[in-house]
């Protein structure tokens, strides 16, 4: 395989070249660092690294611990794949680092059981590590500063990249997220102050700290630091993950995939938005389109509505079944889907499910309700030729019956 | 550094799981999991045994193994194919796929062959969308895999199987 090329994570640094800057520079100094970089989570969140960090380093406590969440179950998301097969020791020196500057001894890999036979080779990085004094005891010869990690497996269930439900799966519990606060900067696993983050965000932070914040700062946008990691799939000549600095616009991501007659675009997968092509001109940040870093292409010859319809199955399959907003609605918004294309759905009822796609998105318990009717709502709002409504009153009397 | 996955936990002895313990809740997955990897499938029995071991209710135990959809209380095959349902593997063809699949097997979606060798059954996204449509063996991923080349598939496993 040809040698991947990317302004951060792609870009060259030599092995544990952030670990040894972190040793030299001290606990509050990586804080700092990573605070001026301006470090966003990658997971599709956005919330600022250093103070998720600051803020588990603050609390006093006797065990704290660091969770690299690669639990990727968006649909479209590979990038994680990519990571953990090629740059895992990267990935783990950026755990080591975080550990480090929290206080934490401990960390975990959570790995979805999708990629459980990547596995034997994560391992083999990890005993490398060992051998090479970056884990175990007295790291690097930092006297008092020993780290573990131990991999965990998922076992096929989505909501659990969600923080609080992957902390619950890890205790052995069925991953239902927990209600916050308390955050798991206080509260996390077995109710230690705990540092939950993204394989790609864990991923950077060696480069920010062996380049300097500024050189980070550098790439992307104002608000929106660094690059990102695109899994590109679907109707395009070269699928695959692309690293893009914040900024780029959908239009440019296009070209990098060779995508052509392009209808749409579903940025964010199943919990993202479809976007269509009056709207390539976007960009890809946390302050136009944030995301995760799924993009699924879409040709002319797609009608959008078949991709509504798979997203909601997917939630319906998925989501945990604990708050009413998304339990209910997920499946009501599926029949609805399922109507419209048959062509029974009256613009009245249309208006309801839309307003309950809208009370989901604010009532919902977790990030999946929550951002479970994106889709439908960024459909029915931007792909109007893709459907027809009904006139006649009559069948939605039937439907509703 | 301990070896991950803390699958040693549990040992079988005269077709009893004996956990060792001191084990404590939060390695009910990994336990499961190992169990799971033996035998196919939890039974109602091993639950109860694993509530023991952990000190816990049988019913926490059975919660969990039925969120979970890697783990199963009911007899599956030996192979379980799993075909990736998301989007992009639609649009690149996985319903033909399972559809070949269902006649080089068959069976319907979501049934075991009667010799017990093969479950087909679909899953969300398995993270090779670049590589659509794509399936999961077992734990093994493949991708690229077109109805044509299912026959063939089919075949190599029960080569590898019978062996």
């Amino acid at each position: 395989m040809s040698e991947r090329l990317g302004p951060v994570i792609f870009s060259r640094i030599e092995p544990y070249a952030g670990l040894k800057k972190a040793l030299e520079l001290g606990k509050n100094e990586v804080l700092e660092t990573i605070k001026k970089s301006n470090l966003r989570g990658r997971g599709g969140a956005g919330f600022p690294t250093g103070l998720k960090w600051s803020l588990t380093a603050a609390v006093k406590a006797e065990k704290k611990y660091v969770i690299c969440n690669a639990d990727e179950g968006e649909p479209g998301t590979f990038k994680d794949r990519v990571l953990l097969t090629e740059y895992a020791k990267l990935v783990f020196e950026g755990m080591i680092i975080a550990g480090f500057a929290i206080g934490a001894d401990a960390g975990f890999l959570y790995l979805r059981g999708e990629y459980r036979s990547f596995l034997p080779g994560i391992e083999k990085v990890l005993f490398e590590m060992q051998k090479e004094g970056a884990l175990g005891s007295s790291i690097m010869g930092k006297k008092g500063f020993d780290f573990n990690i131990e991999i965990r497996l998922g076992e096929g269930a989505y909501v659990c990249g969600e923080e609080s439900a992957l902390i619950e799966s890890l205790e052995g519990n069925r991953g239902e997220p927990r209600n916050r606060p308390p955050f798991p900067v206080n509260t996390g696993f077995e109710g230690h102050p705990t540092a939950v983050n993204n394989v790609e965000t864990f991923a950077n932070v060696p480069h920010i700290l062996a380049k300097g914040p500024d050189f980070f700062k550098k790439i992307g946008t104002d608000k929106s630091a660094g690059s990102k990691l695109l899994s590109i799939s679907g109707d395009c000549k070269k699928p695959g993950v692309y690293e893009v600095p914040y900024g780029i616009s959908l239009k440019g991501v296009l070209k990098l995939v060779g995508a052509v007659n392009v209808k749409a675009v579903a940025v964010g997968g199943a919990s993202g938005i479809c976007v269509s092509k009056k709207d390539f001109g976007r960009k890809i940040a946390f302050e136009d389109l944030s995301t995760g870093g799924s993009v699924v292409v879409f040709d002319a010859k797609r009608n959008m509505m078949d991709a509504v319809e798979n997203f909601l199955e997917f939630f319906k399959e998925e989501h945990c079944g604990q708050c009413t907003p998304c339990r209910e609605g997920i499946p009501v918004l599926l029949e609805g889907v399922q109507l419209i294309r048959k062509g029974g759905c009256s613009k009245e009822y249309l208006e309801d499910l839309r307003s309950l796609a809208e009370t989901m998105q604010c009532a919902s318990k977790c990030g999946l309700g929550q951002s479970a009717p994106n889709a439908f709502i960024s459909v029915v709002d931007g792909f109007q030729k893709d459907y027809k409504l009904s006139n006649k009153k009559k069948e939605e009397k039937e439907f509703n019956a | 550094m301990k070896p991950v996955c803390a699958v040693e936990k549990v040992i079988e002895k005269n077709g009893k799981n004996i956990i060792v313990c001191n084990e404590t809740r939060s390695h009910l997955l990994p336990v499961l999991r190992d169990i799971q990897d033996r035998k196919g499938y939890i039974s109602d029995r091993d639950m109860q045994e694993i509530a023991d071991g952990l000190g816990i209710h049988p019913v926490e135990v059975y919660s969990v193994v039925t969120f979970y959809s890697f783990l199963t209380s009911k007899k599956k095959g030996k192979c379980i194919i799993r075909v990736s349902n998301c989007m992009p593997n639609v649009m690149s063809g996985s319903k033909n796929v399972i559809k070949a699949f269902e006649r080089a097997l068959k069976i319907k979606l979501g049934e075991t062959t009667k010799d017990g060798r093969f479950t087909l059954e679909t899953t969300g996204c398995i993270g090779m969308c670049d590589q659509a449509p794509a399936i999961m063996v077992n734990d093994q991923l493949m991708g690229k895999i077109s109805p044509n080349k299912v026959g063939q598939l089919i075949a190599d496993l029960k080569k590898v199987r019978s062996k």
